[in-house]
């Protein structure tokens, strides 16, 4: 774990409920620069909420959120409240996220996808972004797909395609949820060798996963989730050796 | 009457039936996508408004509108307006077609995926770069075959425009027909508007084949 890295994420006293039913009841969190952190625990724990919260999918409805230390979302007089438009913009560059079901633009093209954003948001030049497209893609073994539209392609391809979307951005921190879910066991295997590859070169991500061989190897620490709090927290040997009854039982089912 | 100046007599009356048609898709179209924004507005009077809007405008017969638009400004605000016929045309199909529009456009963007948006506010898309970009180029394609079938209606809307006296195609055969005594007129009429609308459905066709190099 690189303990020196500068904090990038910091979540303090993280609250969300919708309809009056408590999902995140008092979430703290903070990751530094080239950590892989992995979130497992139960459905409906708020791993996901989490996550959304994080990357302002969801609004919160208590604590803190900050990047770099400049804060997207404080409390202010019991309220929560959101940094100005401008601020969360800039904020918004330093993540990235990559979704469960891919969400890419069907109607563009595998290259347009990845270039579209850095040319229409952080307005990079059309060829620059395109240089980069291809490293993008040629790392993530998709060299020959630029000109594929995503219906051509597999899950498999689609979620890479995805991940070298939210890179090319080039984004400090990068967030999976469950990135693999709605792929079979072979399509799996390609996406999570990208992302370990990715956590090999020091990408800092945040993974809400159900593999948890996957999260045991690549993760500098792995938080259990349930029912809205973080019931655990550490190392994968601290966590696959835990003595808490939750976790093992929880653990002890993926291992089975 | 020989048979040629009737079909040129008719001919001009195409004309004015294809400048209807036109000029009211130019105005309907934009018209409608503000109604249907209006529509699925967060602000509940916009919403009430544009739902009053289309369920008057669905609800009433087009010949009533179009005679309530032409004699309106004399009757309701004593106004002489010179020449009004055609603008009044336009006016009445214009805003009675926008409110099918706005429902069509309604539709196609409520059936978009949430993720969508989502995928577009975490890359940095602003909401207009969104709607641009990513949600209208996807909702034009979901929406191809039911603006296809309000188009075809349009064209034969547009002999509703006999009720003003507008010497659109209609009027014209059902003038020559009486003057002539003579179904014939009518009948060529009945064809120009079909071969219109299928040269309509081939563009629109056209248009859809063009869009479907992704689903």
């Amino acid at each position: 774990m690189s303990e020196e890295g500068k904090i990038l994420l910091q979540i303090e006293h993280m609250k969300k409920s919708f309809d009056g039913v408590e999902i995140l009841k008092d979430i703290s969190l903070s990751v530094r620069e080239g950590e892989v952190v992995s979130i497992i625990g139960p459905s409906g724990s708020g791993k996901s909420t989490l996550l959304r919260c994080a990357t302002m999918l969801e609004t919160m409805d208590g604590g803190t959120l900050s990047y770099l230390s400049e804060k997207a979302a404080y409390e202010e007089n019991g309220r929560c409240v959101y940094a100005p438009k401008a601020k969360l913009k800039e904020i918004h560059k330093n993540f990235g996220l990559v979704f469960q079901n891919f969400n890419l633009f069907p109607h563009y093209s595998v290259m347009k996808n990845i270039t579209d954003a850095p040319v229409v948001v952080d307005k990079v030049p059309k060829k620059e972004a395109e240089e980069r497209a291809r490293k993008l893609l040629a790392q993530l073994g998709l060299s020959d797909k630029a000109d594929a539209y995503p219906c051509q392609l597999s899950g498999g391809q689609q979620q890479r395609v995805s991940i070298a979307r939210a890179l090319a951005l080039q984004p400090k921190i990068l967030f999976f949820d469950e990135p693999t879910s709605a792929l079979d066991p072979e399509l799996t295997g390609e996406v999570l060798k990208v992302i370990k590859e990715l956590a090999r070169e020091h990408m800092t991500m945040i993974i809400v996963t159900h593999e948890m061989q996957f999260a045991r190897e690549l993760s500098d620490r792995i938080i259990f989730m349930e029912q809205g709090i973080i019931q655990a927290e550490g190392t994968p040997e601290e966590i696959f050796h835990c003595e808490n009854d939750r976790v093992r039982e929880f653990i002890g089912k993926f291992q089975s | 009457m020989t048979l040629s100046t009737i079909l040129l007599q008719l001919m001009k009356g195409m004309g004015v039936t294809a400048e209807i048609f036109f000029l009211t898709l130019l105005f309907s179209l934009p018209l409608g996508l503000l109604v249907a924004f209006g529509r699925m507005s967060k602000n509940g009077i916009i919403r009430t408004v544009s739902k009053i809007y289309i369920s008057v405008l669905r609800g009433t017969p087009l010949m009533l509108q179009l005679i309530v638009v032409y004699f309106a400004p004399f009757y309701v605000f004593h106004l002489k307006v010179g020449n009004y016929r055609f603008p009044a045309i336009i006016i009445a199909f214009a805003l009675n077609y926008a409110a099918y529009f706005a429902e069509i456009y309604r539709a196609g963007i409520e059936s978009m995926p949430v993720g969508q948006y989502e995928a577009a506010r975490v890359l940095g898309y602003s909401r207009l770069q969104t709607f641009v970009r990513i949600i209208l180029p996807q909702v034009i394609k979901r929406i191809l075959p039911p603006v296809t079938n309000e188009t075809i209606t349009l064209v034969k809307d547009t002999s509703l425009a006999f009720v003003l006296a507008q010497a659109e195609m209609f009027t014209m055969a059902k003038q020559i027909a009486a003057k002539e005594t003579s179904i014939m007129p009518l009948m060529i009429a009945g064809v120009f508007y079909y071969l219109f609308n299928l040269i309509v459905a081939t563009v629109m066709e056209r248009i859809e084949k063009s869009l479907n190099y992704y689903k």
